[in-house]
């Protein structure tokens, strides 16, 4: 009985009010939760930030510069024996083409009917030092075209473009070699005159990499076509090797030490820091099977190595969630069980893996690191190749590995193009990933 | 002896536990309770008996909110305990629970020692001023969940590592020893062999002397061994509630005759 | 390019063995593929893969092997005399390689015949001035040495490779002849393929095994040649790390451990408690809105590349931690503690930052593991849901939770583009997380990057350092995993 008085300590209070405790539990419950959500919040407002922080800095990529001047094209300059070879019109070296431009440049700015001290040199200095090649480049391809005046729109140089862009300011210019204060007086007024103007740039999208001092002609299209060729030989290796290593594991391999191994090896595969099997494709790939340095061939091989225990992982799960009962019917009807496995629970399974295929091309697409040791950085990406050999014998770059080349450079200019082409980097994995979401609840099948 | 009974009862009648009005319950779009009118009675052990998914859990967890935890479930109808609605806005779950204890289906002692999973209940709602204190607490909640002596000398092994029948029985003496008022039993033996249901039903007798114990079982011999009054559930409504013997010898509705005799089930 | 024409020859033979033994098997049973043992497929198949796959297995050996022989071969005309001081046969062999490969750019060009190619001598022709006509650069004059196991080496090249290509063909054909005479009706077909796929397979399976192989030794040799130009003992219990490119440099891990292990720790200190807390968020209260859309938007964080985590570190991080911590009287603290962008707490936070949806998705697996019956213990007794998690949860998670902590830190060990972008290059021992320091796999980029010769120490280091760190991370994946696999079974 002396229990009883014990376990009645609190009979007789009332569910209706809250004694201190449990106010001050309450209390501490709330805090808990609210630790929970300020975590999450974090998260999320990082990811805001990032974001922000990418689109802001990177969308400036999109638009570009560019000054409109009509150019003479002299023929005493151009073409001195005046009879259109074409072999002697190739002789002509950029050099050749500055005068051109010079005046060009001198005249648009008359034509403006501005006023400016500034030496015709230093007119022609606003625009990109790309611009005599472009010129000579339309010559060469349109050799009738020589003794008229043509329309171009040339590259304004870097610094115009930062100053319209509000990178570049009087006070940030003091010591800049590249421009003076005048100069972009003269931007501003040319500006009016509507003789500089912004416009989307195509040419960073589809373009080649340039040269450290010509940050404004430099785009991502060739290292983009180099990423393109090192996905294609993940995608044609990693693809096979992955099902067929997962069909193996998940339908024939035996229990015992070797299937243990090779189990626990994929599991530990897939967490090996990517940067060592970039020194696995640098060692066997380029020192002891000598392919050739910087290929998207060998890029693409250390990344198939590398997604591969991803595709495995993910077509294993999904081989596993077929039904035994589908293999059961099948062998029932007497197909052998190689048969049942490729005629049933393969076909059955296919979403699934292409989703995880999906994914590990995604995370391939964006990885880097190993990509630094095989040589694809620091390469200027200008040629785009010109056949399925070439593009995956030829060095090249490939998109992450361009991004962190612009990173390293000292131009701040680069920068604005490193964001912009994380911006292009990321419309792929969002793409790709959002096709294997939509592969995902589409075809997902709950037996 | 007869008289003692007539008295027994009186008195309990005057002594209504747990009032339930017209409780119908909502998961979703399912209606599992449909209108259940119930007066649980202090100091007796109920039986809530009945086929499978006829309500008598979801009830039996409606009555310390444990329902609370399920985001689509709805509890609409009143349930007073000692006259005050469980459901009212003012009424902290937590609070309630302290009051109403719970011993589940499948034995789930805590991955801590024996005596933290026992000392749990006391800590969170702060019953003991002193470590002696709690040491008493413990001691006598395992006594009374009738393990005590096949634990004494292990107090700091986990309590996972116990066997089937002395794990429930520990969470017996984890549920008393937050001095509850009712103790709630989800079917406490169907995960037990014969010998450690034998010990268990038991110790529910004893506990009748200290609680109103409120107890879900499949089993009918169980019902008919350990209560005194039973309700049999069929398909969400509360058929018939009454005497365990005469529920079991002459029941009025013919739905728990058919039960009893195993026609439906 | 013979091997790649080798290889489509060989698959277009295998096509046509395809249609014959089809096409004879059916011929065997007067058309009537009902009297063939197997599908009528299934002797195509037969014929095409018996001639195709023991001749591309070869073809691949031989491709791996060859390598090994001719240097082997070469590298004994080589004597020791003709090895400079400062120098090793690899980096002479190096030398020999890159001439043989000029003359055979030079040939193959059309500019050297190939007989030219094979009689010149170096006293006689410059012939570093040849090959540079040509576009191939060697770096020292080509000495007569060099110049005749060059020839050697091409040589050896060119008759491995006829032997090869006839070999291949040989295997081939015999093949071929071979499945296609057996091929009658009663020839089980079906059977030998399903052999031969399962095999296929099983070397698919295998490659897993070879790539780890391929990673120790590709290390482990180097690893070795490195050790033999430098001490171990330095290398592993030395305190200062100073390459300098003329040789005798302080190579030793100790300084960049220490860098690593701080931006790690550092790293887990953002995302641990940020993951921790999200995931028990996400998985005990948030309602299934709530969980619908911070789920997938954290794991977006998880998708993005780790250059972009790099460039974010190196041009938006660091530079706002500059204007908190630098800039003495211009910045926000008016303090000047950090000199640039780069440093042990920039790349720090970042990869916190990065390593959140990680621990968060991983611990929101494990706490899922913990079996509802506890919970409702818990809640049963009376305990609110906060003292559930922290008393009840999180202790019966808690294996999972440090096996998913391991493989967290096994990630921040191993990441290399944020600390080569946000960490800077300073190897040192320093407790301010504001200075520059330096990790291993930093290290490994810049030493196998730079313009060091390859043969040299300063390079090497860097094998022994990617040995150092796939070690580290192995070991604690291996034992992440091996928690997480226990904890998983405890509640099966």
């Amino acid at each position: 009985m002396s229990d009883t008085s014990q376990t009645s300590s609190r009979q007789g209070s009332s569910l209706l009010e809250l004694s201190e405790r449990t106010k001050k539990r309450n209390a501490a419950e709330a805090r808990f939760r609210g630790y929970g959500m300020t975590a999450i919040a974090i998260g999320l407002i990082m990811l805001m930030i990032l974001v922000f922080t990418i689109i802001s800095k990177g969308v400036g990529a999109f638009q570009q510069t560019f000054v409109t001047v009509q150019v003479e094209l002299l023929a005493d300059k151009l073409d001195k024996k005046g009879n259109r070879n074409l072999d002697d019109i190739k002789k002509v070296t950029t050099f050749g083409y500055s005068p051109l431009i010079r005046a060009a440049a001198e005249t648009s700015v008359e034509q403006a009917g501005i006023a400016t001290d500034l030496k015709s040199k230093d007119i022609a200095g606003l625009l990109s030092k790309n611009a005599a090649a472009t010129l000579r480049e339309y010559v060469v391809s349109n050799p009738n075209q020589i003794g008229d005046t043509v329309t171009f729109r040339f590259l304004a140089q870097s610094r115009v473009d930062g100053y319209l862009k509000g990178r570049v300011t009087r006070e940030s210019i003091a010591n800049d070699k590249n421009i003076s204060v005048a100069q972009l007086d003269l931007v501003d007024q040319l500006v009016d005159a509507g003789v500089i103007q912004k416009s989307f740039n195509l040419a960073f999208i589809f373009g080649s990499d340039a040269s450290d001092a010509r940050p404004e002609a430099a785009g991502i299209g060739v290292s983009m076509l180099g990423s393109l060729f090192m996905m294609m030989v993940v995608l044609v290796l990693a693809l096979p090797i992955g099902v067929a290593a997962s069909i193996y594991l998940e339908e024939f391999a035996p229990q015992n030490w070797l299937t243990d191994i090779i189990e626990v090896n994929i599991a530990n595969l897939a967490a090996v820091p990517s940067i060592v099997f970039g020194i696995l494709g640098l060692a066997v790939f380029i020192n002891y099977l000598h392919l050739p340095t910087s290929a998207p061939l060998v890029g693409g091989l250390v990344l198939t190595l590398m997604t591969l225990p991803t595709i495995i992982i993910s077509t294993r799960a999904s081989l596993k969630a077929v039904p035994p009962s589908i293999r059961d019917a099948a062998l029932g009807v007497g197909a052998s069980k190689m048969q049942a496995v490729f005629h049933h629970v393969l076909p059955l399974a296919a979403p699934g893996i292409l989703t995880g295929t999906i994914i590990g091309l995604a995370q391939a697409l964006g990885e880097t690191a190993p990509l630094l040791l095989i040589g694809m950085v620091g390469f200027i990406a200008s040629n785009a190749p010109d056949g399925l050999a070439s593009g995956l014998l030829s060095p090249n770059s490939a998109m992450p590995a361009q991004i962190y080349e612009w990173a390293k450079r000292a131009d701040p200019a680069f920068y604005e193009r490193a964001w912009g082409g994380i911006i292009i980097l990321l419309v792929f994995l969002i793409t790709m990933n959002t096709i294997a979401v939509i592969l995902r609840r589409r075809f997902e099948r709950r037996w | 002896m007869n008289d003692m009974t007539v008295l027994d009862k009186a008195v309990e009648i005057k002594n209504t536990k747990i009032a339930a009005n017209d409780v119908h319950v909502y998961y979703g779009d399912a209606h599992a309770i449909k209108g259940v009118d119930v007066e649980i009675e202090d100091k007796t052990v109920t039986a809530f008996i009945g086929p499978s998914g006829c309500g008598k859990s979801t009830f039996l967890r409606c009555l310390n909110r444990m329902n609370d935890t399920i985001d689509i479930c709805q509890v609409k109808g009143d349930i007073l305990i000692d006259g005050e609605d469980i459901y009212d806005k003012r009424v902290d779950p937590v609070q309630l629970r302290a009051k109403v204890g719970m011993v589940f289906q499948k034995p789930n002692p805590f991955p801590k020692s024996i005596y933290d999973n026992v000392a749990y209940g006391p800590r969170i709602h702060g019953l003991a001023k002193t470590k002696a204190d709690l040491d008493d607490i413990v001691e006598k909640s395992l006594r009374r969940g009738a393990i005590w002596d096949e634990v004494k000398d292990r107090l700091d092994k986990p309590g996972t590592g116990l066997s089937g029948g002395q794990q429930q029985r520990l969470c017996i003496a984890r549920a008393v020893a937050t001095e509850p008022e009712i103790l709630l039993m989800d079917e406490p033996c169907s995960a037990l062999d014969p010998i450690a249901t034998a010990q268990v039903e038991e110790l529910i007798d004893e506990l009748r002397t200290s609680f109103s114990v409120v107890i879900v079982t499949h089993s009918m011999q169980q019902a008919a061994r350990v209560s005194q009054k039973t309700a049999f559930f069929h398909l969400g409504n509360l058929v018939e509630f009454g005497e365990t013997g005469k529920i079991f010898t002459n029941p009025e509705d013919p739905r728990t005759e058919s039960y009893i005799t195993g026609r439906i089930g | 390019m013979p091997l790649l024409w080798l290889v489509l020859i060989l698959i277009a033979a295998s096509i046509v063995g395809f249609f014959l033994g089809r096409q004879r098997a059916l011929h065997t049973a007067d058309g009537n593929p009902r009297d063939l043992h197997s599908l009528p497929s299934y002797y195509g198949h037969n014929v095409a893969f018996t001639g195709l796959l023991p001749a591309l297995i070869i073809l691949v050996i031989w491709v791996l092997v060859q390598p090994i022989i001719i240097d082997n071969r070469v590298s004994n005309l080589i004597p020791s005399t003709a090895i400079p001081e400062n120098s090793t046969l690899g980096l002479v062999m190096s030398d020999v390689r890159r001439v043989a490969d000029g003359l055979d750019h030079a040939v193959s060009e059309g500019s050297l015949s190939s007989e030219r190619a094979s009689a010149l001598q170096a006293d006689k022709t410059d012939v570093r001035a040849l090959l540079g006509e040509s576009g191939i650069a060697v770096g020292n004059d080509v000495r007569p040495e060099i110049l005749s196991a060059a020839q050697k080496y091409r040589k050896i090249n060119h008759v491995g490779s006829s032997v090869m290509t006839a070999l291949v063909l040989l295997i081939a054909g015999g093949g071929f002849i071979y499945a296609y005479s057996v091929t009658h009706k009663d020839f089980r077909a079906r059977n030998i393929v399903e052999r031969g796929v399962l095999g296929l397979l099983i070397l698919a399976a295998s490659l897993a095994i070879l790539t780890t192989v391929g990673i120790v030794l590709s290390m482990f040799f180097e690893t070795l040649n490195f050790f033999s130009l430098h001490s171990w003992k330095d290398f592993y219990l030395g305190t200062t790390w100073a390459p300098n490119f003329r040789g005798d440099s302080d190579l030793s891990i100790l300084p960049l451990l220490w860098g690593t292990l701080y931006i790690s720790v550092i790293a887990l200190l953002v995302a641990v408690p940020i993951g921790l807390f999200a995931a028990v968020y996400l998985s005990e209260y948030a309602n299934n809105t709530v969980r619908s859309f911070a789920k997938p938007l954290l794991e977006i964080l998880a998708g993005i590349p780790t250059i972009v985590y790099g460039l974010f570190a190196l041009l938006t991080v660091g530079p706002a931690l500059v204007t908190f911590f630098g800039q003495g009287n211009n910045g926000i603290l008016g303090v000047e503690w950090m000199a640039g962008a780069t440093s042990v707490l920039t790349a720090g936070v970042v990869m916190g930052i990065m390593l959140i949806p990680f621990v968060s998705s991983l611990s929101d697996d494990i706490i899922n593991a913990v079996p509802q019956t506890m919970r409702d213990g818990s809640l049963g007794l009376g305990a609110t849901k906060s003292e559930t998690i922290r008393q009840v949860v999180i202790p019966a998670a808690l294996p999972g939770i440090v096996g998913a902590v391991l493989l967290a830190a096994s990630r921040a060990i191993g990441e290399t583009m944020i600390v080569v972008m946000g960490a800077g290059a300073i190897a040192k021992f320093s407790l301010n997380p504001l200075e520059s320091m330096t990790t291993i796999t930093t290290r490994i980029v810049s030493q196998l990057t730079g313009d060091t010769d390859f043969a040299s120490p300063e390079t090497l280091v860097a094998f022994a350092l990617g040995l150092t760190l796939f070690v580290l991370t192995l070991g604690l994946n291996v034992l992440a995993l091996y928690i997480v696999r226990k904890y998983r079974e405890q509640y099966d």
